[in-house]
């Protein structure tokens, strides 16, 4: 069992994480987002080659109780998709900084990276939002 | 028990669901658990395998007596109120004179001069108020809804786990029989063997102040075979996949039960019911649309809203009342309005979901039906 929130990873308002390797960020949802969620049974992600964009909607996941918009942290191309979501959307929930993970993205532009929470900002930001 | 303004009510049961680790949400005005910690699909399995128990409590529950309470009923409901006897509830819809919905509803027969309606929580106030409206001088009508609570207990071992608690004869009663005053744990109980899952189970009505302790013993009662606390979330696949309607949904003020392929309920030789000439009017000529069930044949899941095309293209034919993933048929499943020349078995219809266009085919009957050992 992983650490609610890896400190190796960056965060996002969306409640997406992003794991920066070189120019390619890995992507996918939060602990916090997937108990919001319940049970995952769908995920949406996009093509290998097209692209995305900061803030902007990537893709979705399918729960038991309803859709959510995927949003993108990083602007860049697709390089690779986890496909075996497609098979085994619970990944999602059993495993979201693991096997969860949704697409990697080559960045299109290093700065946004400074834009992302840190761990503890993340975990500030929900505390704040709760409250 | 009526406005969804303001601070969302609690039922009896509220501190047990906290108690629980409950994910709790505003639904329709009331705090209530959409799942407890194990997760919707765990607890929809353990539903269908053992037993599910249900917090209903914000469900209204409003009393008719006096000598007219029958002939009150009656005129209120689609269904033959006069065919009950004593220990024995009906499925129904109330109606407005268009023939639209204004709920859909289980009359139960206590005695000849006693009924009990059981409505839908977000219509308690409307309900009332349209009872009282149209026969509040023939009966006394009395919403004891607040100092009622309703736990719904459902699945294959719900009549072995609930016969630990209760000597009350629960093999006699059959589907939609009840029973009043009964001890369940020590509870002053009413017992029906009504639900809304499409398992087996049974209703159990008490007063508010001895819910928790009756919870806490059916909970316990449920647990040896497997049985757990089921939330909203699983509520809702359960009762699709059943293919049980919905009111707010799949039903509404402008939808009629003969669209809502409920015309089963509607026996118009029974009375003079709010209603009923709209809806001879509407059987003769045939409704212009139908509520059908459908399962998805792409990857895709329908929910509530998205509009539904014919497969030439074009505007939307109808729309999605009710979507999910079927998690015991295995399959995405919905129903939805479709004009009437669309609506026959086998037929497909394209669902628009969020932009991409997903064909489905149309089905007869529940998605999913518990196995039967012999007949009843």
């Amino acid at each position: 069992m992983s650490a609610t929130y890896p400190d190796d990873l960056l965060y996002t308002k969306d409640h997406e994480w992003a794991r920066i390797s070189g120019k390619v960020a890995t992507v996918g949802i939060t602990k916090f987002a997937v108990d919001q969620l319940g049970d995952v049974t769908q995920v949406d992600l996009p093509k290998e080659g097209e692209s995305v964009k900061a803030h902007e909607v990537f893709g979705s996941v399918e729960s038991v109780k309803a859709v959510s918009d995927l949003f993108a942290p990083l602007t860049g191309k697709v390089v690779k998709v986890n496909s075996p979501l497609n098979d085994s959307p619970e990944y999602v929930n059993e495993d979201p900084y693991d096997e969860g993970w949704m697409i990697q993205v080559e960045m299109a532009n290093l700065d946004e990276v400074k834009g992302l929470m840190s761990a503890e900002a993340y975990a500030k930001f929900l505390k704040e939002s709760a409250e | 028990m009526t406005a969804s303004q303001g601070e969302p009510r609690k039922t009896p049961l509220y501190e047990a669901h906290k108690a629980l680790g409950a994910r709790i949400i505003d639904f329709g005005g009331w705090w209530m658990p959409v799942s407890y910690p194990s997760g919707i699909i765990d607890e929809h399995k353990a539903c269908r395998s053992a037993v599910g128990i249900f917090d209903v409590s914000h469900m209204g529950e409003v009393h008719f007596r006096g000598p007219r309470a029958a002939e009150a009923v009656q005129r209120l409901v689609t269904n033959a109120v006069g065919k009950l006897t004593d220990g024995h509830a009906l499925y129904t819809v109330a109606c407005h004179p268009t023939g639209g919905i204004v709920d859909d509803l289980i009359v139960y027969r206590v005695k000849a001069d006693h009924f009990l309606i059981v409505v839908n929580a977000g219509n308690i106030a409307k309900d009332v108020a349209w009872f009282r409206q149209n026969v509040g001088t023939w009966c006394d009508i009395r919403d004891a809804s607040d100092e009622t609570a309703l736990i719904s207990f459902q699945g294959p071992k719900a009549q072995s786990a609930l016969a630990a608690l209760t000597r009350a004869d629960l093999a006699s009663l059959r589907a939609f029989d009840f029973v009043t005053d009964v001890d369940v744990a020590g509870v002053r109980s009413w017992v029906a063997r009504t639900g809304y899952t499409g398992e087996d189970g049974f209703e159990v009505f008490c007063a508010a102040g001895d819910a928790r302790r009756l919870w806490d013993h059916l909970v316990e009662a449920a647990s040896p075979p497997g049985g757990k606390p089921v939330g909203l979330g699983a509520r809702d696949t359960l009762r699709l996949e059943a293919r049980l309607s919905l009111y707010g949904n799949d039903l509404d003020d402008n939808t009629s039960p003969l669209e809502a392929g409920l015309g089963w309920v509607v026996k118009p030789e029974s009375g003079d019911f709010i209603g009923r000439d709209a809806l001879m009017a509407q059987k003769a000529e045939g409704p212009r649309r139908k509520l059908v069930g459908f399962v998805m044949l792409g990857r895709g899941i329908a929910r509530h809203g998205y509009p539904i095309h014919d497969l030439a293209g074009g505007a939307a034919v109808g729309q999605v009342t009710s979507g999910t993933t079927g998690l015991t048929v295995e399959k995405n499943i919905g129903m939805g309005y479709v004009p009437t020349r669309m609506a026959e078995p086998g037929g497909k219809l394209v669902v628009d979901c969020r932009g991409k266009m997903i064909e489905a085919e149309i089905v007869k009957g529940p998605f999913y039906q518990r196995p039967r050992e012999g007949k009843k």
